[in-house]
């Protein structure tokens, strides 16, 4: 079963002692605090587990691979995510 | 920015002691590594969802010095960015 929002949201209720409202307040701000930084381009560095890094992707000739048409892709600004080298190892 | 940014930004925002947000955003990245080293997947709604890749391995080369290596099979993360944020980061 994956990890969702609602199981985060419960395990900070079991783990840190706020109310079931608060636990869910919390986990939710702290959500919309990562997206604004990574809006404002800024990368997340969490250390022992990963980053989040902003990238400029420039425009480039692409095609469809299903039609082969030819198309230009425009620039655009992506996340990508590197993980740690230690939660690396304990995955491996 | 990194986890203690996170954390700062995160007791400022919801009024919570530092001591408190540290736990909330340890117990978060915490839960999402324990599901990941389970090989399970994490699911956060407007964020991204991540799940552990299974790379076979394969005779590479070093390419500074042509030496054939075996690299061995490994299972790294990854991470796939979610609608609201991916719209977000992007420009425009």
């Amino acid at each position: 079963m994956a990890l969702t929002k609602e199981k985060i949201i419960d395990s900070i209720y079991d783990q840190v002692g706020l109310s079931k409202s608060q636990s869910r307040t919390v986990v939710e701000r702290l959500l919309e605090i990562m997206k604004q930084s990574l809006e404002s381009g800024e990368d997340i560095l969490i250390s022992g587990f990963g980053k989040f890094v902003v990238k400029e992707k420039s425009a480039r000739r692409g095609r469809n691979p299903q039609t082969t048409e030819d198309l230009q892709l425009r620039a655009r600004r992506v996340v990508v995510f590197k993980t740690s080298g230690v939660l690396r190892d304990k995955i491996n | 920015m990194n986890k203690s940014k996170l954390i700062e930004n995160l007791s400022q925002a919801v009024d919570l002691p530092l001591r408190k947000a540290e736990e909330v955003v340890n117990a978060v990245f915490g839960d999402m590594e324990k599901a990941l080293i389970k090989g399970e997947r994490v699911e956060i709604r407007g964020l991204g969802s991540f799940k552990v890749k299974k790379y076979d391995g394969y005779k590479g080369r070093n390419p500074k010095t042509g030496e054939v290596i075996d690299v061995t099979p490994k299972q790294l993360p990854f991470f796939k960015v979610g609608k609201e944020l991916k719209e977000r980061v992007d420009i425009n």
